[in-house]
């Protein structure tokens, strides 16, 4: 296993300008991901969220830099990196086995009609869409719908799985829903994830790392937050966890305020780009004022990598291998 | 509800052709019998002159025509008098060999412009102008080059069935929503495979609307084209019975060439909907 089984080098991305000259949406970002993480990038619209997602899927070119996957630089859109598109993009004509297949059968191209539905139906059955597999995308709840997104990214065995706002659309109660099964995928299986989010909570509770993105355009990362919650953590009591609140405002202050005035905040000192700090929100102190309990988030910075849990995950046997 | 609504849409339906009828019938009585006149004079003279007849048909003189036709529509009593059936035959034979071959010819190109920038934008300039000739306007240069007046009928329905085929198939295969291109673009799906595996599903809808709008125009072509060229087929029919001053015949062709056209319409129409998805 290494730190770096994904590592973005410096990307940049320029857009011609209208009246000559150039936009720049980013400039110089670098992030390395470690196998089996779970980072959400989080950030004001228009920072280029996704296009770095796109540049990671292969579906958007860089300006300059590269981003290397497992050792080999990226060039264009690979079935070793799965997206999971926001608006589901399913094939209407398919059911939903045919569009999990479809996508068995993209990857393994001499697969049998047997072997290509058997793959096909274990991902169906990991999402929890068994009895269907006939049914059209036109006759699924849009929690259904994005089930089936998900078994289709997953059913590829990708080494990265790559999730632009996969549950903005949804209801709450089923966005909720659908987190649970990603997080319990992603923990059975070890697989590594990368997720735009607005949702601050969904990020606390699906990521390992959570990067904070400054508004665009020239966006850069500010910091990334190493999420201090225990790796077990349940939705129902997360925001009992004494550190959840501390997370939870350091990341809401920063996209409130900070994200706007990051540049100020930076003025005088060198924000190295090549190293992004990384934050580790501690316990809040407690603070009682006027009967009212508040609470101050105390930020230390920490430079050390978290170590990741992965008991467990080979007896699952969908457990993915880094190597 | 639905059910009650078709139901009296129905009884409205029926009225108006009712009123129609009667109209017609009403107008069609003729005056009886007019001023006596000499007998030897009289058998010189046709019924609308002696008996006051109206010079049209009413309606139940088309519909004896229309059942006279439907007891014997094959019969071919030579070159001009041949079965309503058997002229049928000819022309749905001629607008469906054109369509084919508009088809075979239409659907590829139109693929090749929806997918590629530099031929949609190379092959304009032609559609543009080509599309807006008058079909019949090729017919002397078909005869002239074809010298077969039954294959330049073929010739002026594929002219014309091909351009609103091409145009939506080139449409629809442009407009083919992004995210299922790039779902086969992150599943490495090749271009072939892509073309029918993606983009025909996603733009056989359209592909459809248009070949629906070809057939209706070629329909309305093979009618004028085969009053042109002559010898078979139903647009010959109406004018050989022009020709005979037979307005009960004319009458009836009107008539089946409209039927035929909404039957060919519908087979279409249903095409377009099992190939239609909701998402």
């Amino acid at each position: 296993m290494t730190d770096k089984f994904i590592s973005i080098e410096g990307i940049t991305k320029r857009f011609p300008a209208p009246g000559g000259g150039h936009t720049t949406v980013f400039e110089d970002l670098w992030l390395s991901m470690a196998c089996g993480e779970f980072t959400c990038i989080i950030g004001h619209s228009g920072c280029g969220k996704t296009t770095v997602l796109n540049i990671l899927a292969g579906l958007d070119r860089t300006s300059s830099g590269a981003v290397i996957v497992d050792n080999q630089a990226i060039e264009g859109p690979s079935l070793d990196r799965a997206v999971i598109f926001q608006s589901h993009a399913l094939l209407p004509w398919r059911s939903v086995l045919g569009n999990v297949a479809y996508a068995v059968s993209s990857k393994w191209r001499k697969y049998s009609r047997q072997d290509i539905s058997a793959q096909a139906q274990k991902f169906i059955d990991l999402v929890g869409l068994t009895g269907s597999e006939h049914k059209r995308p036109a006759e699924l709840s849009g929690g259904m719908k994005q089930r089936v997104g998900i078994a289709r990214a997953l059913s590829i065995e990708p080494k990265i799985m790559l999730m632009d706002e996969p549950f903005s659309a949804l209801d709450a109660l089923t966005r909720g829903t659908l987190q649970d099964e990603v997080r319990r995928i992603c923990l059975e299986t070890g697989q590594t994830a990368f997720m735009i989010t607005h949702d601050v909570d969904e990020a606390i509770y699906l990521a390992d790392r959570i990067v904070l993105m400054t508004n665009g355009p020239e966006a850069v990362m500010a910091e990334v937050v190493e999420n201090p919650l225990p790796k077990d953590r349940n939705r129902n009591d997360i925001h009992k966890n004494p550190l959840y609140y501390g997370v939870r405002n350091h990341i809401i202050d920063f996209l409130v305020t900070r994200s706007k005035n990051f540049a100020a905040e930076m003025a005088g000192r060198t924000h190295d780009r090549r190293n992004v700090p990384i934050v580790r929100p501690g316990a809040p102190e407690p603070v009682v004022a006027a009967g009212t309990l508040s609470v101050v988030p105390q930020s230390r910075p920490n430079q050390e990598q978290s170590s990741l849990v992965q008991t467990g995950l080979e007896q699952t046997g969908l457990a993915q291998s880094c190597a | 509800m639905s059910q009650s609504l078709t139901l009296r849409a129905g009884v409205v339906s029926l009225a108006i052709f009712g009123l129609f009828v009667g109209a017609w019938h009403l107008a069609t009585m003729g005056s009886g019998p007019v001023a006596a006149m000499d007998p030897e004079y009289a058998k010189l003279m046709g019924a609308t002159a002696t008996q006051g007849k109206s010079t049209m048909p009413g309606p139940l003189d088309v519909a004896q025509k229309i059942w006279e036709h439907l007891k014997n529509p094959f019969y071919d009593r030579g070159p001009n008098d041949k079965g309503i059936g058997i002229q049928l035959a000819f022309s749905i034979a001629r607008v469906l060999t054109g369509y084919l071959l508009a088809v075979i010819v239409a659907i590829p190109i139109g693929f090749l412009i929806g997918m590629s920038p530099i031929m949609n934008r190379a092959l304009d300039p032609f559609i543009q102008i080509l599309k807006p000739i008058s079909p019949l306007a090729w017919m002397p240069l078909a005869l002239y080059t074809i010298k077969d007046s039954s294959l330049s009928s073929i010739f002026v329905i594929f002219i014309c069935s091909v351009w609103p085929m091409m145009i939506n198939t080139a449409f629809g295969v442009s407009a083919v929503r992004k995210e299922w291109l790039n779902v086969a673009k992150t599943l490495e799906v090749g271009t072939l495979r892509r073309a029918f595996t993606i983009i025909l599903p996603a733009a056989a809808p359209t592909i459809l609307t248009g070949m629906r709008i070809s057939i209706g125009i070629a329909w309305l072509v093979i009618v004028a084209a085969e009053m042109l060229v002559g010898g078979t087929g139903i647009g010959y029919f109406v004018w050989n019975e022009w020709n005979n001053l037979s307005i009960t015949n004319v009458i009836t062709a009107i008539l089946v060439i409209g039927l035929v056209g909404m039957l060919l319409d519908q087979i279409l129409a249903r095409a377009t909907r099992l190939v239609t998805f909701p998402e």
